[in-house]
């Protein structure tokens, strides 16, 4: 039996806004195994970002347990979980969230420059193989500004990748993406899967559901579904059936 | 933390915004240029007032009539008359401590040769008075022992002198030039010492026996004063309290009387005129310490601005594991990569407009090693105190309210 990569037990989050609270989770339990490809889904404002953000230990759930690779995130530091984000898991945003002014290459680097025990030649290798990876391998040294949307998405994909974390979380990752490059994008993450990682990915876009292993829906912080895809599509057989644009 | 990595991360962020960390820099530049400078000006000034002193002659020592003068109170013109030939002939035979001794008379008005005249002064000194001031004759002598007992109507003079009454070029000595209306015979011209530091020219001088300014030219038994050299530097002190005790012993003072004589030495007045430049000096750099604590302050604002508009790549880092104490170090070490680059163009920048005041506007200049050393220190300083806040505001900040920032 595979191990659980996360466990959520009656997760729980209240904002405090001038005199109100805002539930944004309001008691979620649910567990995903090493290897699955998990969408959640959901409305604007159904607390999917919420629910990312508590998976990735950047945020913490007002109540409830979380354990990440069978360690209980709560009881942590602010430093330990930052070790923790480090180590284990990788994150790829809507907006890709790249340094500025930055090569590819160093952009990788950046989760590798702060883990003390990997050394400078070690890291480059690592940041060329996960480029690599993702496809980029002839754009190492093009800077942030200099590519498209799609490119610096691989290469906040290739950052989550970097450090081999245990889960990789993506929020919107295609959000900003035309339906070519997110189908692109999506065939990257199916690949990673097939390799035999941890993912899950979030969006408000259900098509995107059908070519991931396992779906969860949100609706007002509860969970209101989550089942099985026992059908699998492939989305490199969807992007080669896409009609060619003439702009590419 | 690994720090190698921290420093390469710090650097890397400034390089990618190079205008802003040199315009943050600017105020680090100019505050520790212009402590250099000034500093160096400021110690210029008193390195050339202590070659004014020593160029009044070596180890002197001077002695005036009347009681100390600090007190500014109006005096007594007998008070002025206190020092008499006596007292200098007790002085030059008692004092061991004193290696050369000559009183001073001076007496001002024309002096005529021929069809030129000239405005100028006859001092009456002792023959030691050459040694105590450093003068050397060039050609003819210094008048004697037997010109002062006989009070011989003999002068020797200055370059400058010679220049504006015998203009033709001729040979001076044995030359008759006319001091209102009482001929002197030149005996000799002095070697030419050109003008001091303090733009006075020391050519512009007469020299005659005393006995001749006392009797012939001004008619009074009083000293205007006496100047001595003491044995070495280290003694001045004790010849000043030998001569104190002598000159009292001499005008019969009691011991609940004050010195109706003041004693001032080279040393004293050293001294003096050091405390005044020092202070000034001080003035000085604490006018350019103030530039360099604004400069601190532009260091705080810039980093404060660029913590805010950095808030998301803050967030970013945190998010692929920065730790609050990484945050921190980054940007502690980016706000005294700053001051310290500011520092170190500042020190060379000093450098140059203190040299280039030196030879432009023709003023001493000192570059105090001592300076460099402090700026340096205080801008290091600077970049941890005024980039501790920024810093740790952004260290403070919450991953994902960061990450989220518009
Ligand atoms: N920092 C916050 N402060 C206050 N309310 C918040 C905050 N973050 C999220 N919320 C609220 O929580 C709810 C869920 O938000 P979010 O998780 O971003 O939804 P989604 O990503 O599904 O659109 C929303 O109602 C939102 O307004
Ligand atoms: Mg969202």
């Amino acid at each position: 039996m595979k191990s659980k990569v996360i466990e959520l037990i009656d997760i729980k989050r209240n904002f405090i806004v001038g005199d109100e609270t805002v539930h944004a989770l309001r008691g979620i339990s649910f567990s995903i195994e090493e290897g699955e490809f998990v969408t959640i889904m959901g409305s604007s404002g159904s607390g999917k970002s919420t629910l990312l953000n508590t998976l990735g230990c950047l945020d913490t759930p007002t109540s409830g347990e979380y354990l990440l690779d069978g360690v209980a995130v709560k009881s942590m530091s602010k430093p330990q979980r930052a070790r923790l984000r480090n180590k284990k898991i990788g994150f790829v945003f809507q907006n890709y969230n790249l340094l500025p002014k930055t090569t590819a290459i160093e952009n990788v680097e950046l989760p590798l420059m702060y883990n003390p025990e990997v050394g400078a030649a070690e890291r480059r290798q690592r940041a060329i193989d996960a480029l690599i990876a993702v496809g980029l391998g002839d754009r190492l040294e093009h800077k942030s500004n200099q590519m498209s949307g799609g490119q610096m998405q691989r290469v906040a994909i290739a950052r989550a990748l970097v450090n081999n974390p245990s889960v990789i979380l993506a929020d919107e990752a295609t959000g900003n993406l035309d339906t070519r490059t997110s189908f692109e994008i999506l065939v990257l993450f199916q690949q990673l899967h097939s390799e035999g990682r941890t993912i899950i990915f979030v969006t408000h876009n259900p098509e995107i559901a059908l070519y991931s292993s396992r779906n969860i829906r949100l609706r007002d912080g509860h969970v209101v579904e989550d089942k099985v895809n026992p059908n699998v599509l492939s989305a490199a057989k969807a992007l080669a059936e896409l009609p060619k644009t003439d702009d590419d | 933390m690994n720090f190698t990595n921290l420093f390469k991360i710090a650097f890397r962020a400034l390089i990618n915004n190079k205008m802003r960390a040199f315009l943050t820099m600017l105020g680090i530049i100019i505050g520790v240029a212009s402590v250099i400078t000034m500093i160096a000006i400021g110690q210029g000034s008193k390195v050339s007032i202590q070659k004014q002193i020593s160029e009044m002659g070596s180890n002197i020592i001077m002695i005036h009539p009347g009681g100390d003068m600090r007190g500014g109170m109006r005096r007594d013109p007998s008070e002025m008359q206190t020092l008499k030939l006596t007292d200098y002939q007790a002085l030059r035979d008692e004092c061991v401590f004193v290696s050369a001794i000559s009183p001073n008379v001076t007496s001002s008005g024309q002096l005529i040769a021929g069809n030129n005249n000239y405005p100028s002064s006859f001092t009456g000194v002792g023959i030691d008075y050459l040694k105590i001031r450093q003068l050397t004759v060039e050609s003819g002598e210094m008048f004697t022992e037997a010109d002062i007992q006989s009070s011989a109507k003999v002068c020797v003079i200055g370059k400058t002198i010679v220049d504006n009454l015998f203009p033709d070029g001729g040979d001076p000595i044995g030359k008759v030039i006319r001091f209102n209306k009482v001929p002197f015979r030149v005996i000799g011209v002095l070697k030419s010492k050109g003008y001091n530091s303090m733009g006075m020219d020391q050519d512009d001088i007469v020299l005659a026996p005393y006995s001749t300014v006392m009797k012939r030219l001004l008619a009074v038994q009083h000293l205007q004063g006496i100047f001595a050299s003491a044995l070495t530097e280290g003694m001045t002190d004790n010849a000043t309290d030998e001569i104190s005790t002598i000159l009292r012993r001499t005008h019969k003072l009691t011991a609940d009387e004050e010195d109706d004589f003041t004693i001032r030495s080279q040393q004293e007045l050293s001294n003096m005129l050091n405390t005044t430049t020092d202070m000034l000096t001080m003035l000085l750099a604490c006018i350019a310490g103030i530039s360099l604590i604004v400069g601190g302050i532009g260091i705080m604002n810039i980093m404060y601005v660029s913590v805010t508009e950095r808030t998301r790549e803050i967030g970013l880092r945190m998010s692929v594991g920065a730790r609050g104490i990484d945050i921190l170090s980054q940007f502690l070490i980016e706000s005294i990569l700053i001051s310290i680059t500011g520092g170190l163009i500042g020190v060379m920048l000093g450098c140059g407009a203190s040299i280039a005041v030196k030879f432009i506007a023709n003023w001493p200049i000192y570059i105090q090693p001592w300076s460099i050393i402090l700026s340096f220190g205080v801008c290091t300083f600077t970049g941890v105190f005024f980039g501790w806040y920024p810093a740790k505001k952004a260290a403070a900040l919450d991953p994902i309210d960061a990450i989220r920032y518009e």
